[in-house]
């Protein structure tokens, strides 16, 4: 199958290391992924912000970049189900990736190897818009020598919000030391999701603690290869 | 009137580290209850759908439905004012209790005549209102105003509560159990429930077909207020109707399940106008615009109107659940205030308060009518950036747009950043950075941009 | 014809809107429980609600009735003009509510009365002011409600009762009172206190 990758516009600048893992896994099982290099962003920021006009020029663009693929797959959530509601004709066929892995293409093992205790942050985006249900646990699941560990409060807001992080700092901020406090309480060496943009968030919170805990994409761990 | 901008006023509340803490356990109390009740029933999604549409009904047939109302509860032998806002809402209630020479009336609590600043109102027309619901007398005994819609006192504890009645209304208590300080208000209220000549409501819901009004609660004092005064007044916004007496078969289920997490609250009291030998002999009921209907002019907005004031949204909300109710500015707090305070008063009067949410959609998740909180959201954002006209956001904005249209300039803008961050990166990351976005870095680091993009090591592959 | 009520209308009236489709009713409008299991339903229910539940035959109300007002103490009782006589407990004054004024009613130790219908998910009993219920302030003032439900009155879900309940409003513009246990408050921290202004007792008698 030929899979179209959207990397997003965070994850190109901020988060290369995500998309190189997307590609990893995928081409581990066997599929050809094309990074088109004409996209940019999917609108999301705008959308969120107040701009709609701006956001359906976005998604307008993305659609005709990413129209001829089988599949597309992103490893983000919240750009997923935005493209989903406002590209409704290509919605079938974009996919976040652990949902492109379990319910398209029906794998569970990806072959990782990640000997470590991790905690899963469903982001709210995915278990809300996009409604990936309990896809990346059945992958972690498989992960060799991964141990699951739960977290408290795992459904809360981590408090990111796009532009609210920054216009809405003092509450963002308080939000996000609940969901650090959790995670640390957890026990786990890193904590994952589906999300960059909410990776950014809790990793961001997760080092100014400087506690040794890390954010790290689902992706990544599923492209692991660890030995114990 | 105007709401102060939402990121200061939560900053100060969050800064109140006991409104915190007790927040947050009221608030997982009732969410749990209220999980824990709606696992109950099979057919809460089909129950969430009725109410729904029924309200989508009601909007859509509104002036015909007040009429059908107006009529029946006309002649069941109510009398039906209606008022364009609350100054003129205001004004009628004063206006009935001059006619009775009145200078006390009991009040249920509620939500409308908050809205309205009803016992301000006939505080000048020389009325003193009493509230007569426990947490609401506890903040007018203190000149405090609701902080959550079902527990307005929420934010405030038992020894507060305790010291506070031994300076008003039960000198020298000493115990701060709840069943005390209940029974101590329930001795002050009795007296004047027994002696009141006028009652004040608001109510949950009104049926057109029977002319029927209802309120729904707890402690009694509705119904106290509702049928022990020979005289009752009670204000209902224009959205509050359901079409028919049937509907109560969903809303009765909806309202105290999500509200209070209860199968059903204690007292519900419906009453079709006047009965003789048994309760108020003179009925009155107040239809108020008050905004409604600007709300209703908004087609993606106006599904704020479907609300029931059931709080369920304040109590899973992120944001909600560490500022309080107060920074909200108004007293329709935490997500359903955010989408209907600006509604209700202008956008250009509440601009701040579209943005005060992470956009998690826990609100749409529980909301027992289905109001699409995210979505209307959204649309108030575009409606306060149109409001806003030029602004240097707009034009950064429209900056970044134009960079996203085109691969080649974003490649640029990814050069630049990598360059224009060298002075505040260390080590991948960023600890410090100058205004608008020192609010980021005030609490967490920032991941610096990568020295390879994931193009480059694409087309370097 | 008020100005307020023209402009308020005409405001509406102006708002271009599509008509709605008839909302879709798909949830459960009967029961499936047998009777036997709505009544232990019923009574577990109203009990979870902190209610004082006693279940009696048809002919033993009046004495489980006078166990009840023995146990609270309660002597001047009041009753709505029409409760039946079988129901009337012996040893203790009852005093017809018609007969009492507000400050009566405040002297009173506790009321008896049937009820209308009752709905066994909820708990719930509902009071529709007819002569064995009497009027709404009898069964809010004095401390001590007793109420008398019978077996066949009490139905499995909330919108069987509503569609019993239609007829009486819409025919007879009947006040109805929804009581699901004792008045009470959480307004504290979020504690429950039982009794706030309302009767702080509650005691249903299932009878039959």
């Amino acid at each position: 199958m030929r899979i179209g990758l959207f990397v997003t516009c965070l994850g190109d600048t901020l988060y290369p290391e995500t998309g190189r893992a997307v590609v990893t896994v995928l081409e581990r099982l066997g599929h050809e992924v094309v990074f088109p290099a004409e996209q940019t962003c999917c609108g999301q920021l705008h959308a969120n912000s107040g701009y709609p006009d701006e956001a359906l020029k976005l998604v307008r663009r993305f659609e005709s970049i990413f129209g001829s693929y089988d599949a597309v797959v992103s490893p983000s959530s919240s750009c997923v189900g935005h493209v989903r509601e406002l590209a409704p004709e290509l919605a079938p066929r974009v996919f976040e990736l652990s949902e492109l892995l379990v319910n398209r293409l029906g794998v569970e093992d990806v072959g990782a190897s990640f000997p470590h205790r991790v905690a899963y942050h469903p982001t709210c985006h995915s278990l809300r818009v996009t409604k990936v249900g309990d896809a990346p646990l059945r992958l972690l699941r498989n992960v060799r020598g991964l141990e699951l560990v739960p977290l408290e409060r795992a459904e809360e807001c981590c408090g990111f919000g796009g532009t609210f992080a920054v216009k809405n700092a003092a509450t963002s901020s308080a939000i996000l030391a609940d969901k650090c406090d959790a995670i640390e309480a957890s026990g786990a060496g890193y904590c994952t999701a589906v999300d960059g943009s909410c990776l950014l968030q809790i990793g961001g919170g997760l080092e100014r603690r400087s506690g040794g805990v890390r954010a790290l994409h689902l992706a990544e761990i599923l492209a692991a290869t660890e030995s114990a | 009137m105007k709401v102060s901008p939402f990121p200061a006023a939560a900053e100060h509340e969050l800064a109140n580290v006991q409104l915190r803490r007790n927040l947050r356990a009221a608030t997982d109390t009732i969410q749990s209850k209220r999980a824990r009740v709606v696992a109950e029933l099979p057919d809460w999604e089909a129950l969430r759908d009725a109410g729904s549409e029924i309200k989508a009904d009601v909007l859509a047939r509104l002036d015909e439905l007040l009429v059908e109302f107006e009529t029946a509860a006309t002649a069941a032998g109510a009398h039906v004012h209606w008022a364009r806002d609350g100054a003129e809402a205001g004004a009628i209630v004063a206006r009935i209790a001059r006619e009775h020479d009145v200078d006390e009336v009991v009040k249920v609590k509620s939500l409308t005549t908050d809205e309205i600043q009803l016992n301000d109102v006939l505080a000048t027309a020389g009325v003193r209102a009493i509230e007569t619901d426990f947490a609401e007398l506890i903040l007018q005994l203190d000149g405090d105003w609701s902080s959550h819609i079902l527990v307005p006192a929420i934010h405030r504890n038992r020894t507060e509560i305790r010291d506070l009645f031994a300076r008003t209304i039960a000198p020298g208590i000493v115990s701060d159990d709840p069943a005390d300080l209940a029974e101590a208000s329930r001795v002050y209220l009795r007296e004047r429930f027994l002696r009141a000549k006028m009652g004040v409501s608001g109510a949950n819901f009104g049926i057109a077909e029977t002319g029927t009004v209802c309120v729904v609660e707890s402690e009694g004092n509705g119904r106290m207020c509702t049928t022990l005064p020979p005289v009752l007044v009670s204000i209902l916004g224009i959205e509050k109707l359901l079409p028919r007496f049937d509907d109560l078969e969903v809303f009765l289920q909806l309202l105290p399940r999500s509200s209070t997490g209860e199968r059903m609250n204690p007292y519900t009291s419906l009453w079709t106008g006047v009965t003789s030998g048994d309760g108020p002999q003179e009925l009155h009921i107040v239809l108020l615009d008050n905004g409604r209907t600007r709300v209703l002019r908004d087609e993606v907005g106006r599904q704020a109107l479907h609300c029931i004031r059931c709080s369920a949204c304040l109590n899973v909300c992120p944001v909600y659940t560490r500022t309080g109710g107060h920074a909200y500015g108004s007293v329709y707090p935490g997500p359903i205030g955010a989408i209907l305070t600006p509604q209700l008063i202008g956008i250009e009067n509440a601009s701040s308060l579209p943005y005060a949410s992470t956009l998690c959609g826990a609100c749409y998740e529980v909301c027992p009518v289905k109001i699409d909180i995210p979505r209307v959201l959204l649309h108030l954002r575009a409606e306060a950036v149109r409001a806003r006209g030029r602004s240097a956001e707009r034009l950064t904005m429209r900056i970044v747009g134009w960079t996203f249209e085109s691969a080649r300039r974003f490649t640029l803008a990814q050069r630049v950043a990598r360059t224009a961050q060298t002075p505040f990166a260390r080590g991948g990351l960023v600890r410090r950075l100058p205004p608008p976005l020192s609010g980021w870095t005030r609490s967490r680091d920032l991941r610096a941009v990568a020295k390879t993009s994931f193009r480059s090591w694409w087309a370097g592959r | 014809m008020s100005d307020a009520r023209t402009e308020v209308l005409a405001r509406i009236a102006a708002i271009p809107r599509e008509p709605a489709p008839e909302p879709s009713r798909d949830y459960r409008v009967s029961g499936e429980r047998s009777a036997d299991e709505v009544v232990e339903l019923f009574c577990t229910r109203a009990a979870d609600y902190r209610a004082e539940v006693v279940r009696v035959d048809a002919a033993a109300v009046a004495t489980a009735i006078v166990r009840i007002l023995a146990a609270h103490g309660a002597q001047r009782v009041g009753i709505g003009p029409g409760l039946r006589s079988e129901w009337r407990p012996a040893g203790c004054e009852l005093v017809d509510e018609s007969a009492l004024d507000v400050a009566g009613l405040d002297r009173l130790d506790g009321a008896i009365t049937g009820c209308t219908v009752a709905v066994a998910e909820t708990g719930t009993i509902v009071l529709s002011g007819s002569p064995e219920e009497g009027r709404r302030a009898l069964t809010l003032v004095p401390d001590l409600h007793v109420c008398v439900v019978m077996r066949e009155q009490i139905v499995e879900l909330l919108p069987e009762g509503i569609r019993l309940l239609g007829p009486l409003v819409r025919s007879e513009g009947r006040p109805l009172t929804l009581i699901s246990g004792p008045s009470a408050t959480s307004d504290i921290e979020l504690d429950r206190v039982e009794g706030v202004h309302g009767p702080r007792r509650l005691a249903v008698v299932v009878a039959g």
